[in-house]
Parts: C-alpha cells; structure tokens; sequence
C-alpha cells in the first residue's frame, strides 16, 4: 500500500532522457534538407524504368545522400515510436516487446536499405 | 478510489476539439504513416537493387490506385510532419510559444502542407508525362 510517489522517491531518472530528446532532435534537423532533396529526386525520377533508377542510385551523390537519408529516417522513427509506444502501450511486458521489436526492425530496415544503395553504387548487385 | 481509476484529463468525449490540439496529435500520426513509408522507400531500392523482375512488381504497386492514394497519404505526411516539426524545433529555441503564435504558426503549417503537396504532384505529374 505504497502511494505512487512513495514508490518513485529515491529512485532517481534514468539519466537517458535528455539524450533521447536531443538525438531526436539531431535527427530532426537533418532531416530537413535530407527529406526536401529526397522529394525532388523522386519526382524527377516519376516514370523511370528500373534502368534508370539504378544508374541514378549508383552515382555516388544520389548513394551518399540516400543512406545519410536512411540512417536519419530509421533512427528518427525509432525515437520518435518508442515515445508513442511508452505514451499509449500501458502493459509492462507489451510495452517492452514492442519497443525491442520497432529498434529491431528500423535496424533491420536500415541496414536492408544502405546494403541495396551500396550494391547499387560499388556494383555487386545482379 | 484507487488513483488508477480517476478520468483522465483532458476528457476527450467532452474536450472541444482546437487547432493545436489537432495539430499534436496529427503530428504523431504522420509520424507514424512515415515509419511505414520508410519501409516501402526500403522495399523500392532493394527491389532496384534486386533486378528487372523485382523492380517491376515494385513499380506495378506504386502505379496502381491502392499505391497512388498510399503515396498522396505518405506525401501529406511527409510535408506536414516536415512543417510542424520546423514549428516544434521553434518552440525548441523558447520562441513562439504564447496562444497567437501557435495559432498562427500552425494554420502556417496547415497552408505550407497543402501547397507543398500540391506542388509535388504536379511537379510529379509534369515528369511523369515528359
């Protein structure tokens, strides 16, 4: 029969969150510019045959940029669910799945994403 | 009553709907439709990467009307979670964050998202048929 603020007195923050907020934010502002020229590559890319778009992944700008892009997009999305998944997912155990399987996965996705930009570029893809 | 029992505040059945309001809340959703987007940024070079065959499927996806509306969804999101994170990296500073401001600031959003998007797809449009 403790009262919540019994039970959290003494025990001190994490020490984590400031660094959570921050790289959130870093990430953030990269990704401005990153999302804006990401944008204006894909329009000019509208119709392209496969081609086309794999000459333009190749060049080294386009792969540079694209995994700068990627490596901010997956970490951004990471911070940014966990923060909603700690806000909405009540349930202890849940809410610990959930958020080791979204740092997994946007891990994964990163990786799956630079590795087909670097096959594109170095030019070990079929 | 136990304190996990109390309703919570704000009481959303009841709480008059307001532009920040709405605007925070979107925010989180088009984050969220972004994390999704990314996945199919993902699935889009890996398929280039993979070959013709792959790269067809892809692209037959993006060209159909499910994958049409999907896109529109995820450039919606893209240019609003891009405006209203600028007017959040604002707030970051200390700036803008009396009642007037945040209104302005975000029927700004509200405007820059719609031109932004609709910008793209008429730039988007005009490359397509070039």
């Amino acid at each position: 029969m403790r009262s919540p603020l019994g039970r959290a007195v003494g025990l001190g923050s994490a020490k984590e969150g400031a660094e959570h907020w921050w790289l959130q934010r870093i990430t953030a502002v990269a990704l401005v510019p990153l999302a804006l020229w990401f944008v204006i590559a894909i329009i000019r890319l509208v119709g392209a045959d496969v081609d086309s778009v794999r000459d333009w992944v190749g060049n080294p700008l386009p792969a540079i940029v694209l995994v700068l892009l990627l490596t901010a997009t997956f970490y951004h999305a990471a911070l940014g669910l966990q923060v909603v998944i700690e806000d909405y997912v009540h349930a202890e155990l849940v809410k610990l799945g959930l958020v080791i399987i979204v740092r997994l996965a946007c891990f994964a996705f990163a990786v799956a994403g630079i590795f087909a930009v670097l096959s594109l570029a170095i030019g070990t893809s079929s | 009553m136990r304190s996990a029992d109390r309703p919570l505040s704000p009481h959303l059945q009841i709480y008059r709907w307001q532009l920040t309001s709405v605007l925070s809340i979107l925010h989180r959703a088009a984050g969220v439709a972004l994390s999704a987007g990314a996945i199919l940024l993902v699935w889009w070079l890996v398929a280039a990467a993979s070959g013709p065959g792959a790269y067809d499927g892809v692209a037959d996806f993006l060209g159909s009307w499910f994958g049409l509306v999907l896109l529109f969804g995820w450039t919606l999101s893209l240019f609003y979670h891009l405006c209203n994170g600028i007017r959040h990296l604002v707030w970051d500073t200390g700036h803008g964050l009396d009642l007037r401001s945040t209104y302005v600031g975000g029927w700004l959003v509200v405007g820059g998202t719609g031109v932004l998007t609709l910008i793209a797809w008429i730039a988007g449009i005009f490359s397509w048929a070039s």
